[in-house]
């Protein structure tokens, strides 16, 4: 079966197979114009993610364990470990953050990425109107933030927001502020978070659902398999490169989530995501650059924990073959 | 030998993982755009150090005082032939990028605030001193306008052009249709509130969506109780924020939570200055900016204010009157036209040009013109003339990183749940002080 599926594979996602003779040692001598083009392409590439991505990281890193104001170099004093102290012992907004980002986490995992999979499912199905549907469903993606912010406040607004008026509530005292009210504003959010994810999700399903071969639904029904066994049993199993991508992808949305948050209060009063804190601290008139790099770090320790094991997964998994 | 072939057969990268790492390098690439446009945010300034003009950096955005502005560099051209370059940014990106516009290639002169916030860059250096031009404009100006102009080293910095008080505001109509008085002290004050909510009024209009608006309350409470010098200590850190004091605020406080609008942490001042219009809040406690939100004229006639009712011995002589005005960066310094520009600001002349476009504030210079004034404007100078203390709100006497990454979390948990943890912020306090 898994070799059967391994065939089902996009191209563009399966293995190099032209890489196989390489690696067995039968391998021409490389000419030096060669070596160049080689290290060119390869050299330029990295020195540009070590200035612009690591470089930083690395100061990141470094500043996390200073004070500085972010005026002068010569202000940064070594500050050890207190900043990190500071987050975790004194700054109020750092834990409900962290909840607040599992949370995200589960809650994109369990019913935005399902949800973007069923839509996917549905339009796979070739009912009438389906480039239409898509549309509908992806456009959420594009929208800029700003635009996002808007369609939300209409949705939500305490008096005269559409919620409120189907709920019925509107304009009486008991008009509920889905915004405004710290116990339910992040599942509002979470809401609107899901209106983007699961269109993107349904997008790289769908693509990945054109990549399954149809004889191997026609076997399964053969066979006697329901159209629920179907999918669950072949067709899903066959997308195994996609749902790798999509768990990533869950994660690190999860992770950075940011946008949403931030158009609705900056991150406050119930919607404290630790990249809001980040920009809270690092960016702006109120910035601590110690405190905020430190919070930096601790959400790079938690991103690297997804990316090391999809990485190691992926590259793994080429050596291997 | 053929081991060494082997060797650089691993080595030798597959074509997928070079394509990978071209990926990230353009992905890198696409990248430097977004990095150029979130750094540069000091526009074009660097011309014209010479004396035959300066340039202007304004944060004042909004379309009247945008237009309010332009008023005064064109009275500043007509006057003395020097011409004014003026790079408008919008405000909030201008206050939040004040550290980089500062180090990078500030403008000559610029729009900022009197208080903490100036001092603080008076004390990195990077503001120029401007005794010189305050020895002409000095008499224009109040002592307790010119103390607040005055940096940390002793030395002038700061030309107040406008300020506003903060007060009840509230719509006479309403009051006198439902035979209220105005509260002069806090317990006159629940009472009044528990009257209105009587009548199905609610009676203080709140507002903490954005988090500052609460810090109004805050202050006068602080002020009341404890006294004007105690609030800038208190800002300054030079006071502990895990002492009785500060408690008793809060437990001040919580007498008028009960009163002011439960909708507050999902609503914005706008919104909450529409309530007020609507007379579903009986007053609320805000700058006199609130007047802005009320286009209609018959409403804004109707609009009066009061000074925060007395609480303990300490009076009613503190009013907090944030004052906006301009600076001069160092490079400013330098320049003869831009220091002749804050003369020229610091005098009735300008100030009125000022207030002819803007008249929601008050012209801080003796002299200026006051015909104009409506009877709310009138009783807005009278409270700022009458006070013998001008507070400049938390977050422009407090450092900002206090303000905006403790008090705001702080304030609103408190608004949420009525309880706040004093030791908590003051371990935030020493932290953040520490960290300047």
């Amino acid at each position: 079966m898994s070799s059967t599926a391994q065939e089902l594979i996009p191209p563009e996602a399966r293995e190099p197979a032209g890489s196989r003779p390489a690696k067995s040692g039968r391998v021409r001598r490389l000419s030096g114009r060669d070596k160049l083009v080689l290290s060119l392409m390869v050299g330029i590439p990295t020195l540009i993610e070590l200035a612009l991505v690591w470089l930083p990281t690395l100061m990141s890193v470094g500043l996390s364990f200073t004070r500085w104001n972010g005026l002068d170099l010569a202000d940064i004093r070594p500050a050890g470990g207190e900043n990190y102290q500071f987050i975790s012992q004194d700054y109020p907004p750092f834990w409900p953050a962290v909840q607040h980002n599992l949370l995200w986490l589960l809650f994109l995992a369990l019913i935005a990425t399902p949800l973007g999979l069923l839509l996917a499912v549905l339009l796979d199905q070739n009912i009438r109107g389906s480039k239409i549907y898509q549309s509908i469903f992806f456009a959420p993606v594009m929208l800029s933030l700003a635009l996002i912010g808007i369609i939300w406040q209409l949705f939500y607004q305490r008096d005269n927001g559409l919620l409120n008026f189907l709920l019925g509530t509107a304009g009486t005292p008991k008009a509920v502020d889905w915004f405004g009210d710290s116990s339910v504003n992040m599942w509002a959010a979470m809401i609107a978070a899901t209106w983007r994810h699961a269109g993107y999700v349904m997008l790289l399903y769908l693509a990945g659902l054109k990549g399954v071969d149809p004889s191997l639904k026609e076997a399964a029904a053969i066979d006697g398999a329901s159209a629920v066994q179907t999918f669950f049993r072949v067709v899903f199993p066959a997308m195994r490169p996609i749902n790798i991508v999509i768990v990533v992808i869950t994660i690190i949305e999860s992770l950075r989530a940011f946008d949403v948050v931030y158009v609705i209060n900056r991150g406050t009063n119930g919607l404290e995501m630790l990249s809001a804190l980040v920009i809270q601290n690092l960016v702006g008139e109120g910035q601590v650059i110690g405190v905020g790099s430190a919070l930096a770090v601790v959400l790079l320790v938690i991103s690297l924990v997804p990316i090391v094991f999809y990485l190691s997964r992926t590259f793994g998994k080429e050596n291997q073959a | 030998m053929a081991s060494k072939f082997d060797a650089s057969a691993t080595a030798f990268p597959s074509r997928r993982t070079i394509l990978k790492t071209v990926g990230v390098g353009a992905a890198g690439l696409a990248g430097i755009p977004f990095l150029a446009a979130c750094t540069g945010g000091s526009g074009p300034s660097a011309t014209g150090s010479d004396s035959s003009g300066l340039t202007f950096g304004s944060g004042s955005s909004d379309d009247v005082p945008k237009r309010a502005y332009q008023a005064v560099t064109d009275a500043f051209t007509a006057k003395t032939g020097k011409k004014v370059t003026t790079n408008v940014v919008p405000h909030n990106d201008f206050q939040n990028k004040i550290n980089s516009y500062l180090q990078g290639s500030p403008d000559d002169a610029f729009t900022w605030f009197a208080g903490y916030r100036m001092q603080y860059y008076a004390g990195k250096g990077l503001l120029a001193p401007i005794d010189d031009v305050w020895q002409t404009i000095g008499g224009n100006y109040s002592d307790a306008l010119k103390k607040a102009s005055t940096g940390p080293d002793g030395k002038m910095y700061f030309v107040p052009n406008y300020n506003y008080p903060w007060g009840f505001f509230y719509r006479k109509s309403l009051w006198a249709e439902k035979g209220y008085q105005v509260p002069e002290t806090f317990d006159a004050l629940k009472s009044l509130a528990a009257k209105m909510k009587a009548d199905g009024i609610i009676p203080i209009g709140f507002a903490d969506k954005d988090g500052w608006p609460a810090m109004g309350t805050f202050d006068y409470l602080n002020m009341r109780l404890n006294g004007y010098q105690f609030h800038v200590d208190l800002c300054a850190h030079k006071e502990s924020w895990d002492q009785q004091k500060v408690s008793a605020v809060f437990d001040t406080w919580k007498a008028l939570l009960p009163f002011q609008d439960p909708a507050a942490l999902g609503q914005t001042w706008q919104d909450a200055a529409k309530a007020l219009e609507a007379k579903k809040t009986g007053m609320y406690l805000l700058g006199s900016f609130v007047t802005q939100q009320f286009t209609d004229p018959a409403v804004l006639d109707d609009i009066d204010f009061f000074a925060f009712p007395e609480i303990a011995m300490e009076g009613r002589d503190a009013v907090e009157a944030p004052i906006d005005g301009l600076l001069l960066s160092k490079k400013g310094g330098e320049n003869k036209a831009a220091r002749d520009f804050l003369a020229f600001l610091g005098t009735p002349e300008a100030q009125d040009a000022y207030a002819k476009v803007d008249n929601s504030n008050i012209a801080t210079a003796k002299g200026a013109d006051t015909s104009k004034f409506t009877p709310l404007n009138k009783k807005c100078a009278d409270t700022i003339k009458g006070a013998k203390y001008i507070s400049q709100f938390f977050d422009r006497d407090a450092l900002p990183a206090m303000a905006n990454n403790v008090m705001i979390p702080a304030l609103q948990s408190f608004i949420k749940d009525g309880s706040v943890d004093v030791k908590n912020l003051e371990a935030q306090a020493k932290t953040l002080y520490a960290a300047q």
